[in-house]
């Protein structure tokens, strides 16, 4: 069940800012009603454990800095089992060493925020400079069969809106979900709009209201494979979670029927439900003759190119994703089906097109865009390449 | 690790209001020193009078690490050595709550090392009881960092040649405020340690050297788990308050064990108020109400309980 409430005006800083995409975040996670805070220092995310240190005691909160991004990640499954809406911050290598625990947070339904401010890779890779590198490995990272959610702010308003949505997924999932921002978004400072707490609406925790004895922390099956309510520690449920395959009660059960019962929920309950979830911008697709596809900061860059190209008189759809992993699916398939060409950029040498690719399976041409990362991209390649998709 | 279909730690417990009895049989084998510890944290939990609503346990993973399935608390069975920032952060978004930390060596000291340092050094208020039978036992009797010099173990088969940690040194070094160190052999005492544990305001940490019977007495020729109670019996030193730079333990060699350190000391969460009460003044509101009244109430009522309990 859903519950939405206005926001605590308590963690809401409202007004109109000049601020960076990073204490956008955190200034979104108070809104939202984060008051646990776990992380690491890592370029160019610190800015956001900074801030909300800096904003925990006058809103009730609680920040801790780990000896890791391990810890970090793991502390938040305890701070929202302990009953606490939670985030953490981090980048590439960070993000690498959360994956294990990324995954426990997903066996245990356990929602957090985890933001990742991309920057260059492989390993310490470009630590100043930014990047889109790590969108496959916020889909694939941890081991096993598993589904997050994961956003991509263009901007540090979006930074801030979508910090709330990430919570709200969070909550209504039972998910960790990512957003996947990076260096530009992170350190770019623009006008951030926080509107008062009476406008933003925040979904509470779905508790448990039935019977003690009769609590289980897990609910498999149900319609759309919604997850069930959670309690927190000191209730008096005694309950259990593990890592292991379980059954609704969170018993580990080392079976085919078990493992088959308990990951098709974790698959399913964001599967079934990516209509919801799913969000976007789309301009002028109806007679497009070529749609670019792009997300975070691409998109800044990508709609010049489309204006560019549209003033050549060449029909040039613009499509954002807000999310992107579940991906969408059925947008892009639509669009395949329609146009001549799609045309990909992003910051990497190539990830979120090889799902457009996927999506498209023959009907158009894909043009990636890619690079090795460092930079945003100067419009005229993709100029180059809406060109190039409509001969 | 063979399932114990006899399951007689399970029929007999007399704990076994603490335990899941539908998950029972457990998978430990016979002989083996675990089921010791865990009954006598159960022993531990009943006399400390503490509401066991407000206890949460947490484990990583190994065959210690099963605990935290078969014991009826709030519990959590984690990753490996990842224990202790899970409790950290159960107990910081609850700080009402005492949170107990049971896991193996290898889990707590190696994959998990970081971690115990950190939270003894941050004085964090959990309690860590840590069943060190030498060896990795779920995956099959590998070396740890607590292996003796010289043992054997399957990753070491011509025997230990690495230096081995002396875990109550190594928390006494880092911040611990509570330390001590029994044998499986001493389960009066190791209960009286964990009860004193729980009450204790800190880190605290419990050390209890216990047989891995499939594993390394096997392994290493020493016979079975009476074998090793023999030698807990034969070389096993109570030595209260000894300094925690003679504690190592030689390969068969003798074993201090006692309560080696108990002081006092603000804990973390100590800290972050009294230090945002100091810099910020009276706007500062106390972070998870921890109040010397609200404690020295839960510590009363927690005493007037446990006068009834025995
Ligand atoms: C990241 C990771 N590495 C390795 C393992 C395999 N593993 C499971 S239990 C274990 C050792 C447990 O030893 P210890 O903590 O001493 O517990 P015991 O089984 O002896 O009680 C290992 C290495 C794992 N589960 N996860
Ligand atoms: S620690 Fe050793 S004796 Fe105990 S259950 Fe594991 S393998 Fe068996
Ligand atoms: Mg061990």
């Amino acid at each position: 069940m859903v519950r939405k409430v206005k926001a605590d005006p308590k963690g809401v800083l409202e007004g109109p800012h000049f601020m960076d995409g990073d204490h956008a975040l955190a200034e979104g996670a108070l809104a939202a009603g984060c008051r646990f805070f776990a992380g690491y220092p890592i370029t160019p995310s610190t800015e956001t454990a900074e801030r909300f240190a800096e904003r925990c005691p006058e809103v009730g909160g609680l920040f801790i800095q780990m000896e890791d991004e391990i810890a970090s990640v793991t502390a938040l499954i305890g701070g929202a089992w302990g009953g606490q809406k939670v985030m953490t911050v981090t980048s590439g290598p960070g993000m690498s060493l959360m994956l294990e625990n990324i995954g426990l947070a997903c066996m245990t339904e356990t929602p957090m925020v985890i933001a990742n401010v991309q920057r260059g890779g492989p390993s310490t890779g470009l630590p100043t400079l930014t990047a889109q590198q790590d969108m496959m490995q916020a889909r694939w990272g941890s081991h096993g069969d598993y589904r997050v959610i994961a956003l991509a702010p263009d901007s540090p308003q979006e930074c801030f809106d979508l910090a709330i949505e990430a919570f709200n997924l969070a909550e209504t999932y039972r998910v960790p979900v990512l957003i996947m921002t990076d260096e530009t978004v992170g350190h770019m400072h623009e006008k951030v709009v926080i509107p008062p707490a009476s406008e933003i609406e925040v979904v509470e925790r779905n508790w448990y209201t039935g019977p003690k004895d009769q609590y289980k922390p897990f609910k498999f099956g149900a319609e759309n494979y919604m997850p069930g309510p959670m309690v927190k520690i000191g209730d008096g449920y005694r309950f259990h979670i593990t890592g292991l395959v379980h059954d609704e009660r969170g018993y580990p059960q080392a079976s085919v029927e078990a493992g088959k019962i308990n990951i098709t929920h974790l698959i399913e309950k964001i599967d079934s439900n990516r209509d919801k979830i799913v969000r976007f911008e789309a301009d002028q697709l109806d007679g497009a003759e070529v749609v670019v596809v792009s997300y975070g900061i691409t998109s800044r860059i990508a709609i010049k190119a489309v204006m560019d190209a549209r003033k050549e008189g060449i029909k040039t759809g613009n499509f954002r994703m807000i999310t992107c992993w579940p991906f969408p699916e059925k947008q892009i398939r639509e669009i395949a089906s329609k146009v001549k060409a799609i045309v990909v950029p992003e910051i990497n040498y190539g990830q979120m097109v090889l799902e457009v690719e996927r999506m498209a399976a023959g009907k158009c041409k894909v043009i990636s865009v890619n690079s090795t990362g460092g930079a945003v991209h100067d419009p005229n390649e993709i100029l180059a390449a809406i060109k190039e998709g409509r001969s | 690790m063979n399932v114990n279909a006899n399951a007689n730690f399970a029929q007999d417990n007399p704990m076994s209001q603490f335990l899941r009895m539908e998950r029972m049989p457990h998978i430990w084998c016979p002989g083996c020193g675990i089921g010791t510890v865990v009954t006598a944290f159960a022993e531990a939990v009943k006399k400390s009078g503490l509401d066991l609503d407000k206890i949460a346990i947490v484990s990583g993973i190994g065959c210690t690490g099963r605990t935290a399935g078969y014991v009826k608390l709030d519990s959590f069975h984690s990753t490996h050595g990842r224990a202790i920032p899970l409790a950290t952060g159960l107990k910081l978004a609850n700080p009402e709550m005492k949170v107990v930390v049971f896991s193996g060596d290898g889990d707590l000291t190696s994959i998990g090392g970081n971690h115990f340092i950190h939270a003894a050094r941050r004085n964090m208020d959990i309690t860590v009881v840590c069943v060190n039978n030498f060896t990795y036992g779920m995956t099959g009797g590998q070396m740890t960092p607590t292996t003796p010099h010289t043992a054997n173990a399957s990753t070491t088969p011509y025997g230990n040649y690495e230096y081995p940690f002396s875990l109550p040194f190594l928390a006494d070094a880092c911040g611990a405020t509570y330390i001590a160190r029994w044998t499986s052999l001493h389960a009066r005492q190791i209960s009286g340690s964990i009860k004193e544990a729980l009450n204790h305001k800190g880190f605290s940490f419990v050390e209890v050297i216990a047989p891995c019977t499939t594993l390394y007495q096997r392994r290493n020729r020493l016979g079975d788990g009476l074998d090793a109670l023999e030698y807990y019996q034969n070389d096993a030193e109570i030595a209260h308050g000894l300094d925690t730079r003679q504690v190592d333990i030689d390969y068969q060699g003798k074993i201090k064990v006692g309560k080696f350190v108990e002081k006092q000391k603000p804990t973390y969460l100590d800290n972050v108020n009294q230090h945002y009460a100091q810099v910020i003044g009276d706007e500062y509101e106390l972070y998870g109400k921890t109040t010397p009244e609200k404690e020295a109430e839960a510590k009363a009522k927690a005493e007037s309980a446990a006068k009834g309990a025995v």
